[in-house]
């Protein structure tokens, strides 16, 4: 069990900072996130695009936001449930939370604060009839494990960087790997484009394009796909593995049956005060909650994440006394031992 | 300045006539949410920087809209439910030149 003061689910821009703000008040942070890596949307979604509305960034790239995020808040040392997804909240008798991912892991927590975004991502499913009954029996949305495909052959759709890569990679690992794609250009950085055209023409990737695989063929696991080339017939390639690529999208997922109220797809908060849920204890912060006025915006997922931290420590602490100080005043002092701090006035006579 | 009529049919089959300016650098996207016109959430997903097809509508009337540029074109490619009129919503700008333009917006994917 992994214990802490604020589990924080979801490691976007108004997640991380939420650590910082939680440090300062000496609270600890522990963060689940479904994705592989901290940053959310930014780092997820378009980690090279500029943002031009941080405050005192005229300009800065998302995945440099998260960098910068990850630099501000090491030394509260947070801890990472990272590539799990939060699935159950128990209350516990003494008002704390038992948050459980879906691979099982629990995280005890005194607080809860959702920062999950537009929530957590899933993998995008083509309209293919029979594919989820192939789901864990030969079709993989994503590559955990590149030793599955070992020795094996293996049909790769999509035509995005992932498709690229993985098919470059497994080309190394599998006897036989197709890569199939909608049209005939991709979409991929352009060292990834040419190292498949590289190994097409050396027959260590077969590809087919435009096509578009239109079923699975198998009994109880994979053996082949039916795919169409545009104005031929259709026809089956013998395989193991179907692996679509087709990129991410945000579902609200579990979360919408904790017991919040929802609206619009969002959790509806207490902005007048504190961004608290109308269960007490669970804070929704950044783009997953709405009130009045809402704007998903990060400067305000910010703010927000601000305002709960204090209100959470309220809650711990409901007796002791508190007034916010300024981090010029106050310095910022980690749990790594570290101390930053204003450096000192110098006071020396002048002869 | 000047507002153009727009016909939008949402996801549920229903014809909306919409009137939307044309002086705020809005695209088609961000009308259909300022109208609330597909749940929230379910549109402009990646904020309309075409990646993410949750704004992707089919053009049913015959207005010469702008060329697709390369990002949207890969991002149609890899979409779902795509037809020879699909196009993505936060690549069209409304202009004076679209008035009149009627879209159906795409399924739920």
């Amino acid at each position: 069990m992994i214990t802490t003061d604020i589990l924080i689910i979801g490691a976007g821009p108004t997640g991380l900072f939420t650590v910082f703000e939680a440090g300062l008040l000496k609270l600890k942070c522990h963060l689940i996130d479904a994705l592989a890596q901290p940053g959310g949307q930014c780092s997820e979604i378009y980690p090279k695009k500029p943002i031009y509305d941080i405050p005192a960034y005229p300009e800065i790239l998302a995945g440099d936001l998260t960098h910068k995020l990850m630099e501000q808040i090491k030394q509260f040392e947070p801890g990472f449930t990272l590539g799990e997804r939060a699935d159950t909240v128990e209350k516990q008798e003494d008002g704390t939370f038992i948050v459980t991912t879906n691979k099982g892991t629990k995280h005890h927590a005194k607080i809860v604060a959702i920062a999950g975004g537009l929530g957590s991502f899933e993998p995008r499913k083509p309209l293919i009839p029979n594919l989820v009954d192939f789901e864990d029996k030969g079709v993989e949305y994503i590559i955990k494990e590149p030793e599955l495909y070992r020795d094996k052959k293996v049909v790769i759709s999509g035509g995005g960087d992932s498709a690229l890569d993985w098919a470059i990679f497994l080309s190394d690992v599998a006897s036989e790997v197709t890569l199939i794609h909608r049209r005939n250009e991709f979409r991929g950085a352009l060292d990834s484009v040419e190292k498949v055209q590289e190994l097409k023409n050396l027959g260590k990737i077969n590809l087919i394009t435009p096509a578009e695989v239109k079923g699975i063929i198998g009994e109880g696991k994979v053996t082949g796909v039916a795919v169409e080339k545009k104005g031929e017939e259709p026809f089956i390639i013998d395989t193991d593995h179907f692996i679509p690529l087709f990129g991410l999208s945000p579902k609200l997922g579990p979360i919408a049956n904790w017991g919040l109220e929802i609206e619009k797809n969002a959790i509806k908060v207490n902005n007048a005060l504190d961004y608290q849920t109308n269960v007490p204890g669970i804070y929704a912060i950044g783009d997953v909650n709405t009130y009045p006025g809402k704007l998903k915006l990060i400067l305000c997922g910010f703010h927000e994440a601000t305002l709960m931290c204090q209100s959470a420590y309220k809650r711990i602490f409901p007796d002791k006394k508190y007034v916010m100080k300024y981090t010029t005043v106050g310095g910022v002092e980690g749990f790594d031992g570290t101390k930053k701090e204003a450096p000192k006035a110098v006071v020396k006579a002048i002869e | 300045m000047q507002d153009i009529n727009i016909k939008i049919t949402d996801r549920n089959g229903v014809t909306h006539d919409v009137v939307a300016p044309t002086d705020m650098a809005m695209n088609l996207m961000e009308v259909v949410r300022s109208y609330e016109l597909a749940e929230e959430g379910t549109i402009g997903v990646c904020g309309g920087m075409a990646m993410c097809a949750s704004c992707q509508c089919y053009v049913k009337s015959d207005h010469e809209l702008p060329e697709m540029t390369d990002d949207e074109d890969a991002m149609l490619a890899e979409a779902f439910n795509v037809e020879d009129n699909s196009r993505l919503g936060c690549q069209i700008q409304m202009t004076p030149e679209i008035d009149g333009l009627e879209v159906e917006l795409a399924p739920e994917s």
